[in-house]
């Protein structure tokens, strides 16, 4: 494990060549607690960048407001996810279970009218727990998989995985980056905003 | 790091107990949980239980093979008792699952921050029991090869399957439920994987936990999805945890048969299930906190918590006993009474007194602290439950043995082949808890960092006039 670095702010890439403006991805900060990781998103925020992220070992509460983000859809998804498997639901056991009608879809498909002690074919209350478990299979696949897809995931490359620092943020670290591609985005001036905020180390990115 | 025994099961509602013991600071949490899975070698007992259970998983396999080469005979199902012990160990492995779900959702619903430490294994021992649960009645269907007749695909005999029949719904339910806590679990593995895979040492690893960490690398634009989406998983599995075992009741209640045919079984079968699952939670919790050194983890409160949860659902559990023997005797239906006259002093009485022991009687124990705060004890009170929500199953099924007509009542015995079987799916539940300790994180880390106190952005900031934050406890011990 990497120790802890007493001196003040440094940059790590000063050792190396600089790396040129076209392959820069971003400017990375280094913070040690939650409280600083909160109070430089909201700073970055009201500095008006929009291609920039946090990324902390657990969900720090309140962060999302501190860096403005947009609530996610994903419970619309996931509306429409139990949707569809009410709808499968309902489709597959009337079809099957209570009509004669056929159907081509790859093979032909033919529901078998099954009389069973004179119940009626549409059976609904007997065909509630299916359809109840299709609704919540569909909409936690969304959820799940509307999650990922949202995230990009799985991203095996990203630039931040390139410094050795941030191995650390899945453990006790919290870090910041700007986006070189942010409108606002600035060599010197980010860097100094960076600087300003006190982090423990800062490096630069390359794409 | 050392351990400085602090009694974090005090009362005292004006203090905010602490959760996690020893540490106030992020790395250790990560460096004392890692540990567990980068030892280069686990502790003895582990590969003792290992080799055990390996034995056993393989005993299960050689009784499988024998029951399909030579056809259900080799059980000791007959007329009157069609369903054995395949049906009885299904439901109990069910069970089991129920209390991984309901520690993952449900408490999650309910803000119950003490869920973190225990979630990732509770969940973990889910999966595993309801695959040993799959696996019964897919070889109980006898001609296995034709098992997926249970499944509505197209087929050339224009054949589909009957949905109005409870043990499809069993299908649909355990599948979805199976599905559903993969998800859960995996989702929330996330997280940990990264940090696994951020800490390996050599290349294998690196790579292999990578694939799984899928590149996550905590980016707060992730973060805000990822906890919404937990948020929707543990309201969809909820309601899900509570049908599922509902659904298993129903292939009891939906019937027609006395000691069967009765309307509590839902709620009575949810509540054993959960009080059956916790204590298999605190049974697989006890060695592996002593084991790995997770006692700053699983602290003694975690286990008394569990162990009050195991009180209220062995209370109602033994409630619903008292009200199912009322009813039937206060319903006059001599059918009904002549079953639970059988249960309690008929051929297999000992079975209900075990079950009445166990179940009703066993867990009253924890009324006392003192109970539920001692090891012994408390290992003593869920190994009754263990075996007495088996042997529940066990007594409603041979509520067969004798039902309407005389002429056709009989008597159950189970084969060696039935005992190796059931032995064998402890073999298989064990091989695989065995390997996901070693091999996965433990303990959900990212989730044990953010209920910390050092994890609130306001911490430290007392003085303030932030006084709704008042309460968070300050890092109180030292290490």
């Amino acid at each position: 494990m990497t120790t802890l670095p007493t001196t003040a702010p440094q940059s790590t890439t000063a050792k190396s060549d600089p790396i040129p403006d076209r392959y820069l991805y971003g400017v990375m900060a280094e913070f040690t607690t939650p409280a600083q990781i909160m109070k430089a998103a909201e700073k970055v925020r009201d500095a008006g960048y929009r291609w920039w992220d946090c990324h902390t070992p657990f969900p720090v509460h309140g962060l999302d407001k501190a860096m403005g983000i947009k609530p996610t859809i994903l419970p619309i998804l996931a509306f429409l996810g139990g949707l569809t498997g009410v709808v499968l639901g309902l489709l597959l056991e009337v079809f099957t279970n209570a009509t004669g009608f056929e159907f081509w879809l790859v093979v032909p498909i033919r529901g078998y009218e099954f009389l069973v002690s004179g119940k009626p074919f549409h059976s609904y209350p007997a065909f509630i727990p299916v359809i109840f478990e299709l609704t919540i299979l569909m909409a936690a696949s969304a959820v799940f998989f509307g999650m990922l897809i949202f995230n990009k995931l799985p991203t095996f490359y990203h630039p931040v995985f390139k410094s050795q620092r941030f191995s650390r943020v899945t453990d006790d670290r919290f870090f910041l980056v700007i986006e070189s591609r942010d409108p606002k985005f600035s060599r010197q001036k980010t860097r100094a905003l960076l600087e300003e905020l006190d982090p423990v180390s800062m490096e630069e990115l390359e794409s | 790091m050392s351990t400085i025994v602090v009694d974090n099961t005090f009362d005292d509602p004006l203090r905010r107990a602490p959760l996690v013991l020893n540490h106030d600071r992020f790395d250790t949490v990560t460096e004392e949980v890692c540990r567990v899975n980068e030892e280069p070698h686990p502790p003895l007992a582990w590969y003792i239980t290992f080799g055990i259970s390996i034995f056993l998983f393989g005993i299960l396999g050689v009784m499988v093979l024998y029951l399909l080469v030579t056809g259900v005979g080799v059980w000791g199902n007959n007329a009157p008792v069609m369903w054995g012990f395949p049906i009885v160990n299904f439901v109990f492995w069910v069970g089991i699952g129920h209390a991984g779900t309901l520690i993952s959702a449900i408490l999650f619903l309910f803000r119950q921050k003490w869920r973190t430490a225990i979630n990732r294994f509770a969940e973990a021992m889910t999966i595993f029991a309801v695959m040993c649960a799959g696996l019964f009645p897919a070889i109980h269907v006898g001609r296995i090869w034709v098992i997926w007749w249970v499944f509505p695909i197209p087929n050339q005999m224009a054949m589909w399957p009957q949905f109005r029949s409870p043990l499809l719904w069993d299908v649909f339910a355990v599948s979805a439920y199976f599905t559903v806590s993969l998800l859960f679990w995996y989702m929330g593995m996330i997280p940990d994987l990264a940090t696994l895979r951020d800490r390996a040492k050599t290349k294998l690893k690196a790579i292999s936990y990578g694939i799984f960490a899928l590149g996550w690398r905590g980016s707060n634009r992730h973060w805000h999805r990822y906890e919404r989406a937990y948020l929707l998983l543990a309201a969809l599995a909820t309601p899900l945890v509570l049908s599922v075992h509902s659904v298993v009741s129903f292939d009891f209640a939906v019937s027609q048969l006395p000691g069967w045919h009765t309307t509590i079984f839902p709620p009575y079968f949810v509540a054993g299930a959960i009080f059956g699952g916790f204590a298999m939670v605190v049974t697989l919790a006890i060695p592996a906190r002593q084991l790995w050194g997770l006692k700053n983890f699983i602290t003694m409160r975690h286990l008394e918590n569990m162990n009050k949860i195991i009180l209220v659902t062995g209370s109602m559990v033994g409630f619903a006993y008292m009200m199912e023997l009322f009813i039937a005797w206060y319903s006059g239906a001599m059918y009904e009474w002549f079953a639970f006259r059988n249960r309690m002093f008929g051929q297999h009485a000992w079975a209900y007194w075990i079950m009445i022991f166990c179940n009703m009687v066993a867990p009253q124990l924890f009324w006392s602290k003192k109970c539920r705060t001692n090891i012994l004890i408390m290992f003593f009170v869920v190994m009754c439950v263990n075996v007495g929500m088996w042997f529940e199953r066990f007594v409603i099924v041979l509520s067969l043995e004798m039902d309407f007509l005389p002429s056709s009542w009989g008597y159950y015995s189970p084969t060696w082949v039935d005992m190796l079987t059931l032995l064998g799916s402890f073999g298989m539940f064990l091989t695989l808890f065995l390997l996901f300790i070693r091999f996965l994180p433990v303990i959900a880390m990212a989730e044990v960092k953010a209920i910390m106190p050092q994890a609130d952005p306001h911490h430290g900031h007392h003085d303030d006039d932030d006084d709704h934050h008042h309460d968070v406890e300050k890092a109180e011990v030292k290490s």
